[in-house]
């Protein structure tokens, strides 16, 4: 809607002109400048400039929905009420459902702890037939890491849902649903992306998955080009999300907490000097998540997936519907499966920290079981 | 007392001397009519409204009466609503802010589900829009809030043995009808949006409440023209502001951290800049003590700068658990 052209908004053809004359194109041109800018570019009064703005305005924006609707077209027009269930049960509980269509699911963990099963796990879910409980349609698979394998994919297939991978044909339809791309720079993502609309669009896709988001970022220049290119994704991304209604899931990296990093306020500070001896305990041994702050505010469900004390967790980390709980799980042949399924809550620091400790003795013997 | 009288006098007689000056003929008795014509409507005025020295201003004194009738939209936290003055205030622009995951949107929720609380329990019996530029309004969660809200509702009403009828207006879809959710997809758009709000409220009168979640989002991304981000953003404000005091209405913008290097260290910031931080007339900081959500009152001109903890539970915001604790030991 943003670039919808002036002279099509019905605009009173004299100041239609009047902007077509001085370049003022489409409404963004007219929107991204002060009312006062456009006085003095324009060179008419302000009564007509406020008039001219307030009918643009109203065209290009958004229609009113109440949440009622929302809610009702959701549970009508959508499978399973706009959830995509993971089949954790404590985990689907809390997510009302499962990850929840049109929002940007993000996974963040250590290297080899288990977002790339999750993933497959749930690319299987999105493709399975209804009857199943899946959402019977395509998959993208966009495999920045180069980890997707699909005898693994078939295994977890074979063991999870026996009963539909037994049949003849079906392992091969099902897999065959799940398109991947390998793109091996972000500009070659970026290009991708627009054909991925364009698939969307047309074709049943019915979840993305992109694995991962750091490892397509963190090839680029750092800094503050990298945080707009980033920028730019995000954006794009969760519109396609929001447009097509279609579940996001996006991986990320972690990185080790470099000195002290921010996490106090300025009056926080000045509150206490006890907050550096916070900072300093933080130091040691705790992972963050990569690609920073501007991305954590920008994900709308961060799962987090850690290990502590030989055991693995995941964590529920920003949620804007449960609070955040942690489930215990191990990784078995048919893929992530959960322990227990009521979450203990957690608090404070520990939410969003991510610990990996005691990974290697867990992984060996893991890692026997995989073999 | 006099000495007003006339004053109010003259300057009504100003007036008609100043129209007399350009076109109006008339004879002197009328004349003389029409003065006293004025000079009671001022002096009716005055009652409510104190002599206006131009259209639009306002003495301090009329201010105060209507400070003191501010009405307040609890946010269900009974540590924050007293920080805060009562809760968030109509015909104010408050600013909160805070890390992923600490409450931000929750809040937005709570306060659009509130606003409706129906006038006979001590609330506005409002509407809401809540603008999205993030896609984090979740409906599912809406329906779990609104419900706790009627359930407390139901309670005090049991409680109070009154108001039995309003039970049966109050029924979880009636509180989502009176979310209007507007989808921002663009800084274009939601710069259009604030536009067109004007109109909008005018239509529906009852809405009384603005949430815009988030301000930062498309204005983080979309801009390479700083300080021309800042003239859009602080016109956006300035719109903002109008709005509120036009329809008498709370406006909550959420925003987002960043961080910045001060004395020597990375600290925890408000994005947006210096200059936006401006803009609002509150500012309130959501941040982590230890195992507690905590908010910072960072700038009022009327709260005294004040923290207090809070919680968010499946049934909404609500008083930490370790506060309710400490009240009951006392």
């Amino acid at each position: 809607m943003a670039n919808k052209l002036i002279n099509e908004t019905g605009l009173p053809k004299w100041i239609a002109n009047i902007f077509a004359a001085r370049n003022i194109i489409t409404a963004k041109d007219a929107l991204s400048i002060t009312e006062f800018e456009l006085m003095e570019l324009l060179d008419v009064g302000l009564a007509e400039v406020t008039s001219a703005i307030a009918h643009i305005s109203e065209v290009v924006c958004p229609p009113c929905q109440t949440a009622l609707y929302l809610m009702e077209h959701r549970v009508q027009h959508e499978n399973l009420a706009g959830h995509l269930p993971t089949r954790l049960k404590g985990l689907d509980d809390a997510l009302c459902g499962g990850i929840p269509f049109g929002a940007l699911t993000e996974l963040v963990g250590p290297a080899g702890i288990g977002k790339t099963q999750f993933c497959l796990k749930l690319s299987l879910l999105a493709s399975l037939p209804p009857q199943c409980g899946g959402l019977d349609g395509r998959v993208i698979y966009i495999d920045a890491e180069s980890k997707f394998i699909s005898k693994r994919l078939i295994e977890i297939g074979l063991k999870s849902f026996p009963e539909i991978f037994h049949k003849k044909g079906m392992a091969q339809e099902m897999a065959g649903r799940i398109l991947i791309f390998r793109p091996t720079s972000l500009s070659e993502f970026t290009e991708s992306l627009h054909q991925i609309k364009l698939l969307i669009l047309q074709q049943q896709v019915k979840l993305l998955i992109i694995d991962s988001m750091a490892a397509l970022a963190l090839g680029e220049e750092s800094g503050a080009s990298r945080q707009q290119t980033l920028g730019w994704h995000v954006s794009f991304i969760k519109s396609l999300a929001e447009f097509s209604r279609i579940p996001v899931v996006v991986t990320n990296q972690v990185r080790s907490q470099i000195g002290y990093e921010a996490c106090l306020y300025p009056f926080q500070v000045a509150q206490s000097d006890a907050g550096k001896k916070d900072n300093a305990a933080r130091y040691d041994s705790h992972l963050v998540a990569a690609l920073g702050i501007s991305w954590a505010h920008a994900v709308t469900i961060r799962l987090v997936l850690e290990a502590k004390s030989g055991q693995r967790f995941i964590k529920l980390s920003k949620s804007p519907m449960s609070p955040p709980l942690a489930f215990r799980f191990k990784i078995n042949s048919s893929g992530i499966v959960l322990l227990d399924n009521i979450g203990m809550e957690l608090k404070g620091p520990d939410i969003n920290t991510i610990h990996f400790q005691g990974q290697n003795t867990l992984f060996s013997v893991e890692g026997e079981k995989l073999q | 007392m006099e000495k007003k009288e006339s004053s109010r006098q003259i300057c009504g007689k100003d007036r008609i001397i100043a129209l007399e000056g350009t076109d109006l003929d008339v004879p002197e008795s009328k004349a003389s009519e029409i003065l006293k014509y004025v000079s009671q409507t001022s002096r009716m005025d005055g009652s409510s409204r104190s002599p206006a020295t131009f259209d639009g201003a306002q003495t301090a004194w009329a201010m105060l009466s209507e400070e003191n009738f501010l009405p307040c939209i609890t946010t269900s936290c009974l540590d924050l609503d007293n920080i805060l003055g009562g809760g968030m205030r109509c015909r104010e622009v408050t600013e909160i802010g805070g890390v992923p995951g600490i409450g931000k949107t929750q809040i937005g929720i709570q306060l659009a589900v509130n606003v409706q609380i129906p006038i006979e329990y001590g609330g506005l019996g409002g509407q809401a829009i809540y603008i999205d530029t993030e896609g984090s309004f979740m409906v599912e969660r809406v329906l779990q809030i609104a419900e706790a809200c009627i359930e407390d509702l139901s309670e005090y009403a049991h409680l109070h043995k009154d108001a039995q009828d309003c039970k049966v207006k109050m029924h979880p879809n009636n509180i989502l009808q009176n979310i209007f959710y507007f989808r921002v997809c663009s800084y274009t758009e939601q710069i259009a949006l604030v536009n067109y709000l004007d109109k909008f409220v005018t239509e529906h009168k009852s809405v009384k409440i603005i949430i815009l979640d988030s301000v930062t989002f498309h204005f983080r991304q979309e801009f390479d023209d700083m300080a021309r981000r800042t003239r859009l953003l602080s016109e956006m404000a300035l719109k903002f502001m109008r709005l509120s005091k036009k329809f008498g209405l709370a406006v909550v913008m959420l925003n987002q951290v960043t961080t910045k290097f001060i004395d020597g260290s990375f600290q925890l910031t408000l994005a947006l800049g210096d200059s936006w931080s401006h803009m609002c007339t509150n500012r309130i900081i959501l941040y982590w003590n230890n195992n507690e959500r905590y908010a910072f009152i960072d700038k009022s001109p009327s709260l005294k700068s004040a923290s207090a903890s809070y919680s968010v539970t499946s049934r909404g915001i609500r008083n930490s658990s370790s506060s309710s604790k400490r009240i009951k030991m006392m």
